[in-house]
């Protein structure tokens, strides 16, 4: 058996796990990862609706009304979903299935 | 005084950090996700993790800097800004092909165990002191344990198992960053020398 040819074997043998999930399931996987993450800013702001100081903002001083976590959760969810994952998404659609 | 006044609270700080893990943690995710041949189609997209982790780095030194009250304090976070620093580089120079060996993803291995220990080693007080005790206990555990991830990925680069492990940590961490207060009980337990707890 040659190198080349082993280490060829070795590889496909590892891509195992990752064959085991479709490409449609893995990119629905990677497209619900940022829709998974606003989900969970929004029910952490509405348990805990006094981290969002915009909401009740007299009084509040100017970092209290700059930083509000939830909304930075839902942020990242937001662009993860609309910046990269719809390529990463595309791109493992139009993958050549192995054979 | 007045610029104590003008910075911004630590907890503000510990949030702004962990939104960056939170998007490191999905970005990773995503590349344990779809495997890394799929990741690298794009040019841009294997730099990624490692400049948002590059860039972490580097700003941790104006924490280290302007948020630090004591030298075991200000030791924990120059040694997280230099493995954040460390960890990026070299995963920039595994990227770009200016470095060839999978070893060097080891570096991330070696950032967790440094970052894990420094948690622990500048936490002085118990686990149910306040908050912020158990917090920077339960990170310094989970960033030990976790080290396994890149250690694995170092010889299996191809590990689905240790690259979501690598990827959950950082979610974890942000999580757990989120959790942070400056002042705060824990599980109804607060030790009269933590302070007085605000919202």
């Amino acid at each position: 058996m040659s190198a080349d040819f082993a280490h060829e074997l070795k590889r496909h043998e590892e891509t195992d796990a990752r064959d085991g999930l479709s490409r449609v399931a893995r990119a629905r996987i990677v497209l619900w990862l940022g829709p998974g993450t606003v989900l969970g800013g929004v029910l952490w702001a509405v348990l805990q609706p006094w981290r969002l100081t915009l909401l009740h903002p007299g009084g509040q001083g100017v970092w209290w009304l700059l930083v509000e976590p939830p909304l930075y959760v839902i942020a990242v969810g937001l662009i993860f979903r609309l910046v990269i994952a719809p390529g990463v998404a595309e791109d493992l659609l139009d993958e050549e299935p192995r054979r | 005084m007045i610029v104590a006044g003008l910075m911004p609270q630590a907890e503000f700080v510990h949030w702004w950090f962990a939104t960056g893990f939170l998007m490191l943690g999905l970005v990773l995710l995503a590349e344990a996700v779809v495997g890394p041949e799929v990741w690298r189609k794009r040019a841009w997209r294997p730099y990624l993790w490692p400049s948002l982790c590059f860039a972490m780095g580097i700003l941790m030194w104006p924490v280290m800097t302007f948020f630090t009250n004591s030298a075991i304090h200000m030791v924990a976070h120059g040694s997280w800004a230099e493995v954040l620093m460390l960890c990026g580089a070299a995963e920039l120079g595994v990227a770009r092909g200016k470095l060839h060996s999978q070893y060097w993803r080891l570096t991330s291995s070696l950032a967790l165990v440094v970052s894990g220990t420094a948690f622990l080693v500048h936490e002085q007080n118990a686990w149910l002191f306040s908050r912020a005790a158990f917090l920077h206990h339960t990170l310094g555990w989970t960033a030990l344990i976790c080290a396994v991830f890149p250690f694995v990925l170092a010889f299996r680069p191809r590990s689905l198992v240790a690259a979501t492990g690598f990827a959950t940590f950082f979610v974890l961490l942000a999580v757990l960053l989120y959790c942070d207060r400056d002042v705060a009980p824990v599980f109804g337990h607060f030790s009269q020398f933590a302070g007085v707890p605000h919202r």
